[in-house]
């Protein structure tokens, strides 16, 4: 008899000390389907994926698979059973080059298999690497890729291992439009193929776009599996949330005094190789948005201004001011804080507490003696724990064993925590879901009100234009226009962006 | 907003960075008090007064050398120099100022030996963050120098015969308690104070868990890892005049072994040398934990030739249990 499911997870229960992350959850999936997985941050979506994948044992339940319950007690088993995964938290050897980490652990072999057979793994790596829709040398070490890149890196991975069941946990959540259709197309090609896809992201737009089913997550347990065509959006966010919840935070605009002092400034910037000429100001209480493919230099050109890519043209104006020699250490005294995109290496300190995290860049100003009080670091960090909900146990947990939307949002709590004058935000709202982004959103738009400026990278269309009072857009290292908030559109941006075709700016 | 977000006052917060240095720390304190029960059991003469007293004596200075040493391998470095900068330092006090000789001044002398253990450090320490080298070479090089010196200095003789007062340092009793233990208590002490409580101690951590992020965050990695590096120059040499003043002699080659005991004792205590994990109450623990092997091993009549293979074989078992309970999910 042939079993019509690929996948099916019965009963599945585990606790961490101090969260009881699943409870008694039940998931399935079939040959050739896109299964969504949706839940709020710390619902439970990555541990019930790593617990197919091999990474966690459950405590109790079952993992069947084609009809045969199995022990999945390592990574490798689920490999040998043909479950790949691109974790949230990537799984690259920053060291190593690309190729590298797409065939670490199966590289291709030659007929003794004592010795890696480079030709095979070149050629099978440059035609993963077009499939992907990547523009990055082989050779080039993954540490010196941005977070999309290396998104795409773990996507050509998993593709690599031919397998039948493919988890993906928030692929899209750093990638812009253009990267996003690539892999839908991936998608669906693999399901043509009969290949089960778990599809977990909190773009709730995509549900409909890519997923045949959908299984809602709350608070560790299983709120319902539908298929996608039956349910609509609210009622999903309902289900999610268990409230009706306005998807999105609109801001209030007043109109913009005119005279208000600018802020920052850069004049026709330049990084060697990264940028050249990258011009634009941000003004006192305004959100100032940078939209672009990625790719395109507005990862480098935050990295500029916060001074740790050096400048090679052009210069960098602060409060009036030219800066010569800058470094992250001067420019947060001044009041400037960068909010990176890349939260693994560069946002949070992975085995430091929650509490240590979020108070690690305002230590000098909380403490002006160089003595920590406990009590006053606990009621600031408790302060920002609160605001932006991050879900925790406990204020000393090690923030690597947070949710990734609640890792995020510590490093957003870290930048808030310094009571800044200009925040850059490197997508401050990757990996958050729906409630804590609109939650984000409120919070710059108080910001902007109390007199802070914000400059604003994101991938996400809706997000740059719902947020932004002015926006440019930036190809290959230029600013190539500038749009008034009533001017852009989606269209535009993108037609800009992407360049081509009648750019007529 | 959902139940499982706690509010105010609900969330717990240790002192402890996170339960998990606390649990470590714990199954450190069992792991020291089931070693205890075994050799009272084994040898009768391992619960007298006397013996105990002796242990933690002999622990005391491996204690505090290790003390600097946890600064350097939490920020993920390593210091090979510190057992030949404690005798160089210390080879040049009683050379310069001959301690021992009645009319110098004990005071001079200390603060010589000090200086020079900072010097060292900072050496080390500026190769390290300014140079970039990785700490393994520099540290290297430094203690081939420092060994040099030491020969250079003294060539192949011993000094001996200090100052009473000098002595007491390393050789004392107060109230039937060693001085040296009542020394090592304290540095356990301020050091731990600096590590945990202090910005400085902040950035400790924060450099050796991730460096980049921390940089980003503000963080003055550079200057903190150069005054890490100077702590553990001055500490050494201050291990260092304490080994002569007990020894009541000095001579080239006595702290040859030191810093590996140090860097043992250190992962001994649950530091990782990734950087980032570990504590000084930790460390403190695993310098007794050694010491009283090797001391049961004594009360045992288990010949030195064995001793050397078997406290080797014992680190490895401890670091590797410690390794796969970390693992276990
Ligand atoms: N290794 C761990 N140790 C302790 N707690 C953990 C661990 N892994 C996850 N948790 C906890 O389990 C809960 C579920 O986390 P999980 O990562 O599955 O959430 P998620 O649904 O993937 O959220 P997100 O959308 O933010 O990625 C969280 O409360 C998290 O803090
Ligand atoms: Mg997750």
């Amino acid at each position: 008899m042939q079993c019509p499911y690929l996948v099916q997870l019965k009963g599945i229960c585990k606790s961490f000390p101090g969260v009881r992350a699943l409870n008694n959850v039940d998931f399935d999936l079939k040959p050739g389907e896109v299964h969504v997985l949706i839940g709020e941050n710390g619902a439970g979506k990555s541990t019930l994926m790593k617990i197919l994948s091999g990474n966690y044992m459950q405590d109790s339940g079952e993992i069947i698979l084609g009809g045969k319950a199995v022990t999945m007690d390592s990574p490798k088993k689920a490999e040998e059973s043909g479950i790949s995964i691109i974790h949230q938290e990537f799984n690259l050897v920053p060291q190593l080059t690309v190729e590298q980490n797409i065939f670490l652990g199966h590289e291709p072999r030659c007929k003794m298999k004592l010795f890696p057979n480079r030709a095979v793994s070149r050629s099978d790596a440059g035609k993963l690497l077009e499939r992907v829709g990547l523009d990055v040398g082989l050779d080039e070490r993954v540490e010196d890729l941005g977070v999309a890149q290396k998104q795409l890196v773990e996507l050509a991975k998993a593709l690599s291992l031919d397998a039948r069941v493919l988890i993906m946990d928030e692929p899209t959540a750093a990638l812009s439009s253009r990267e996003i259709e690539s892999l839908f197309g991936i998608i669906r090609q693999l399901t043509g193929e009969g290949v089960g896809i778990i599809y977990i992201s909190h773009r709730l737009g995509e549900v409909h776009e890519i997923g045949d089913r959908v299984t809602v997550l709350r608070d560790g347990q299983g709120v319902g599996t539908m298929n996608v065509a039956d349910v609509v959006l609210d009622e999903l966010v309902r289900m999610m949330v268990g409230r009706d919840l306005s998807e999105m935070f609109v801001r209030s605009r007043v109109p913009a005094e005119s005279g208000r002092k600018i802020v920052l400034k850069a004049e026709r910037l330049c990084v060697d190789g990264l940028l050249d000429d990258i011009s634009l100001e941000v003004r006192e209480g305004e959100i100032v948005g940078l939209a672009g493919l990625v790719g395109s230099g507005r990862t480098e050109f935050a990295k500029a201004v916060f001074g740790v890519l050096p400048v090679s043209d052009g210069h960098i104006e602060l409060f009036g001011e030219r800066v010569t020699r800058s470094n992250p250490r001067n420019l947060i005294r001044m009041g400037v804080g960068l909010v990176p995109e890349d939260r693994k290496d560069e946002g949070i300190i992975q085995i430091l507490s929650v509490q240590e995290n979020i108070t690690m860049a305002s230590l000098g100003r909380l403490f002006p003696s160089g003595i920590v009080k406990s009590s006053i670091e606990r009621r600031t960090t408790q302060k920002y724990v609160d605001m932006l909900r991050i879900m925790t146990d406990s204020l000393g947990k090690q923030v690597c064993f947070l949710s990734g939307g609640n890792q995020q949002k510590v490093v957003v709590g870290k930048w808030l925590c310094s009571e800044l004058r200009l925040i850059i935000f490197d997508e401050p709202t990757r990996g958050v879901d729906v409630g804590a982004k609109a939650e984000i959103h409120r919070i710059m738009d108080d910001l902007v009100r109390q007199g802070v400026s914000i400059l604003m990278i994101s991938s996400d269309l809706p997000e740059v234009l719902g947020m932004s009072d002015r926006i440019y857009v930036v190809r290959s290292g230029r600013t190539v226009r500038e749009f008034a908030r009533d001017e852009a559109s989606q269209e535009e941006i993108i037609r800009h962006a992407m360049g081509g075709e009648s750019c007529a700016s | 907003m959902t139940k499982r977000h706690l509010e105010g006052e609900a969330v717990r917060a240790g002192g402890f960075a996170s339960p998990r240095t606390f649990s470590s720390i714990m199954s450190r304190m069992a792991g020291l008090l089931g070693l205890f029960v075994l050799l009272a059991l084994s040898s009768p003469a391992f619960l007298r007064s006397q013996n105990l007293i002796n242990v933690l004596r002999q622990a005391s200075l491996l204690t505090i050398l290790s003390c600097g040493m946890t600064l350097v391998i939490l920020t993920g470095g390593i210091d090979l120099s510190v057992g030949a900068v404690a005798t160089l330092s210390s080879c040049m006090t009683a050379n310069l100022f001959r301690v021992g000789q009645p009319g110098s001044s004990v005071l001079l002398g200390v603060a010589t030996a000090l200086l020079v253990g900072a010097l060292c450090g900072l050496v080390n320490g500026l190769m390290v963050a300014k140079v970039k080298l990785p700490p393994f070479i520099a540290t290297f090089g430094m203690m081939q120098v420092a060994r040099g010196c030491s020969l250079l200095l003294i060539g192949g003789n011993i000094i001996y015969g200090f100052r009473r007062d000098f002595r007491f340092l390393g050789a004392g009793v107060i109230g039937g308690i060693p001085v040296p233990i009542m020394i090592a208590a304290a540095v356990v002490g301020v050091i731990w104070f600096i590590s945990r409580k202090t910005v400085f101690g902040r950035s400790v951590y924060a450099t050796g868990a991730n460096k980049r992020a921390a940089m980003l965050s503000g963080v003055h990695v550079d200057r903190a890892l150069v005054q890490v590096y100077v702590l553990n120059g001055v500490i050494a040499a201050f291990t260092g005049l304490l080994y002569v003043a007990r020894l009541n002699a000095a001579e080239p080659g006595f702290g040859d072994q030191l810093q590996l005991q140090a860097i043992a004792a250190t992962v001994m205590g649950g530091a990782a040398m990734t950087g980032g994990r570990g504590d000084v109450t930790g460390t403190a623990v695993g310098a007794l934990i050694m010491m009283m092997i090797i001391n049961g091993m004594n009360l045992n009549g288990i010949s030195s030739l064995w001793q050397q293979a078997l406290t080797g074989a014992i680190i490895i078992c401890a670091v590797l249990a410690e390794n796969l309970s970390q693992r276990r999910k």
